[in-house]
């Protein structure tokens, strides 16, 4: 997370317009007036080359080409794993590009569910998501609140000190962290094996409280004058006017918070030993020598499908966060 | 500046000067919202302070002690980096670090832009090109690795060394083979990372004004003059954010190497993360702290340096 500077370059202006980016309103356009004579709506390739048609055709080979080689890459690995979850390990074995040569056995998902324990894996996942997703809009919405509406005198230097914290990569806080986790302030008990070992650093999120009082600063700040002046105090102007207006950066820190619930790994594998505790993500590569290859490709295809059904049904929430997934990264 | 804090100043001034002290006494601070903000504040201030703010204390302060967390921690001086660069494995793992970082960027950092650029002038089903190539990205990082230990197989059956064979290639030892593994290891990245390089790419071509095209073909330029002259300046900025991004994200790798190889085979994979995590917590004789938190601010302060000249390089040519 060293990425600050970086960050904000790629995130140039973030606001209540990151809801409707460029993508979308042009996408929008081209809807409307679908002629490609329309030279608002144009890229590259001119209205005049697309009507020449050895360049229309060059194109249209070439994305010919490019969308077969998209599904082979992006969706074949995917439905491969899909097809060998459910097919006999001797198949997957002998001819592992064979399409169900001696048919299908379903009984590895339930025996992956129920025998293997993935189930409780799955749980864990899920509640380690909700845990972390919830955290983190806590304090986001709050530190956000307090920082871009209410802003305290001291605001600035709290500001700063957050922001800092996404210029150290995570590493630095790996051995720190885990010795915080192993003997916590105040309690006098290990977290270690607990998920507050999980959501509470989660918590921690710098780049979350940059989207949030980004966007609260955008906020027309008319409407709170409005509610002050009909009696709401600074807990009903966050809870009724601030927090329903914020949807869809609320949204974005959702997207985000779930999906690293799912795909972490280093930190979970570390704080959580117990196998009856832990995520996905940590159980899997210890299953690997341990368990029969249809069902343990069955397990990894369980695994993979809440991911990939949130991104099916929210594509164009995750398509236009991915530019920030890709900045927080770092 | 902002109507709320014109209306408190507003209270203040309204006030005579003798009674100004007050806005310091507990109960003032109370009514003037003090207390409300730090109610607010506080979750930050809990989760921050012990989650973050802390712990990176902690490890400068850990990096010149000896900590074993039985006795009390002792200080060291520079002992610790010291160790480390005399770990015959720590100028394994920077080049195999710095290999990682070089191989990522020419397998993948080119590429997103390729598509990214071919995609944007798709017609139809525009959404269908991005959400494939986006749906590497969507797999959790563990699976994507598994599975493809399981395709990297190398035995004449194994996925890809059966697809190489249908195109006439013998078999590859993949990541059984000191030469090949860290290639291996750099393609699977590769193939989870670059939709999301695909998708910023794709919104920032969204951005560039049509009327430079416009203007660009008024002079007669072709389309790869287009693509040389406009397209590619005017994602400059995007370009260089991604390019150091990238450098910075590649050399934390950790996943690729722990979960294929675990630094094999003969070492050839061992990266800096794998270094510090088996200092800190691989050491039967246990945890050797110092090392691992004095390797961990190396490598961070490499980082920022890299950044700070690339950013002052890079300025440099924007100014020009």
């Amino acid at each position: 997370m060293t990425t600050g500077a970086l960050t904000s370059e790629l995130v140039a202006d973030p606001g209540p317009e990151r809801a409707a980016p460029p993508t979308a309103t042009r996408q929008a356009k081209r809807g409307k007036s679908r002629s490609p004579e329309d030279s608002a709506d144009r890229g590259i390739v001119s209205a005049n080359d697309w009507r020449r048609p050895r360049i229309k055709w060059t194109w249209r080979v070439s994305h010919g080409i490019l969308l077969v080689l998209l599904i082979i890459v992006g969706l074949g690995p995917l439905l491969w794993l899909a097809k060998s979850a459910i097919t006999p390990t001797v198949d997957t074995l002998q001819n592992p590009m064979a399409i169900f040569p001696h048919g299908v056995d379903w009984s590895t998902l339930s025996n992956a569910w129920n025998k293997v324990g993935i189930g409780v894996q799955f749980m864990n996942t899920l509640w380690i998501a909700v845990g972390s997703w919830f955290l983190q809009l806590l304090v986001a919405t709050t530190g956000g609140f307090a920082l871009a509406i209410l802003r305290p005198k001291y605001g600035k230097i709290i500001n700063a000190l957050v922001l800092s914290t996404l210029f150290v990569p995570a590493v630095v806080l790996l051995v720190p962290l885990y010795l915080t986790i192993l003997h916590p302030p105040l309690i006098n008990q290990s977290l270690i094996n607990t998920y507050w070992a999980v959501w509470l650093p989660a918590g921690a999120n710098a780049f979350n409280i940059l989207l949030v009082t980004r966007f609260f600063n955008n906020l027309p700040r008319e409407v709170f004058e409005a509610a002050k002046t009909d009696g709401a105090g600074p807990f009903r102007l966050f809870w009724s006017v601030v927090l329903p207006m914020s949807k869809p950066i609320l949204g974005v820190i959702s997207v985000f918070a779930i999906i690293n619930a799912w795909k972490d790994y280093l930190w979970p594998f570390l704080v959580l030993r117990d196998p009856g505790v832990q995520p996905l993500s940590v159980r899997l590569p210890s299953l690997q020598q341990a368990i029969q290859l249809d069902v343990y490709l069955a397990a990894l295809a369980i695994s993979t499908l809440i991911p990939v059904v949130l991104f099916l049904i929210f594509q164009g929430m995750f398509l236009r966060s991915a530019g920030l997934g890709g900045a927080v990264k770092g | 500046m902002t109507t709320l804090e014109r209306r408190t100043e507003g209270q203040l001034e309204r006030r005579p000067d003798g009674q100004r002290r007050h806005r310091y006494s507990p109960v003032t601070w109370v009514r003037g919202g003090g207390l409300t903000n730090l109610v607010f504040l506080l979750p930050l201030l809990i989760v921050f302070g012990v989650f973050s703010w802390t712990p990176i204390v902690e490890a400068v302060v850990m990096s010149v002690q000896h900590t074993n967390l039985v006795t009390p921690a002792t200080f060291v001086g520079v002992n610790n980096f010291v160790q480390v660069f005399k770990d015959p494995l720590f100028w394994t793992a920077v080049r195999n670090t710095g290999l990682f970082a070089l191989l990522a960027l020419i397998f993948g950092y080119p590429l997103p832009l390729i598509l990214a650029v071919l995609m944007s002038e798709v017609r139809k089903a525009k959404g269908l090109f991005s959400a494939l190539a986006y749906l590497p990205v969507v797999v959790p990082p563990v699976v994507a690795v598994l599975l493809w230990k399981f395709f990297y197989d190398a035995s004449p059956t194994g996925v890809f060394n059966t697809v190489l064979h249908w195109v006439g290639i013998a078999p590859q030892p993949w990541i059984q083979n000191a030469t090949s593994a860290m290639p291996s290891l750099v393609l699977e990245a590769t193939w989870a990372a670059a939709g999301g390089t695909i998708i910023i790419y794709l919104a920032a071509l969204t951005g560039v004004a049509p009327e430079l095209y416009d203007a660009a073909e008024v002079d007669g330029s072709s389309i790869w003059q287009k693509i040389w002259h406009v397209t590619l300046p005017q994602l400059r900025g995007v370009l260089l954010v991604t390019l150091i991004l990238q450098i910075i994200g590649t050399s934390q790798v950790f996943l690729e190497p722990f979960l294929f190889t675990n630094g094999g085979p003969a070492n050839a994979t061992v990266t800096i993360l794998q270094l510090i995590y088996r200092y800190a917590f691989e050491n039967s004789l246990g945890g050797n702290y110092g090392a691992a938190t004095a390797l961990s601010i190396l490598l961070a302060l490499f980082l920022a340096i890299l950044s700070f000249v690339y950013f002052r390089i890079t300025k440099s040519w924007s100014d020009n």
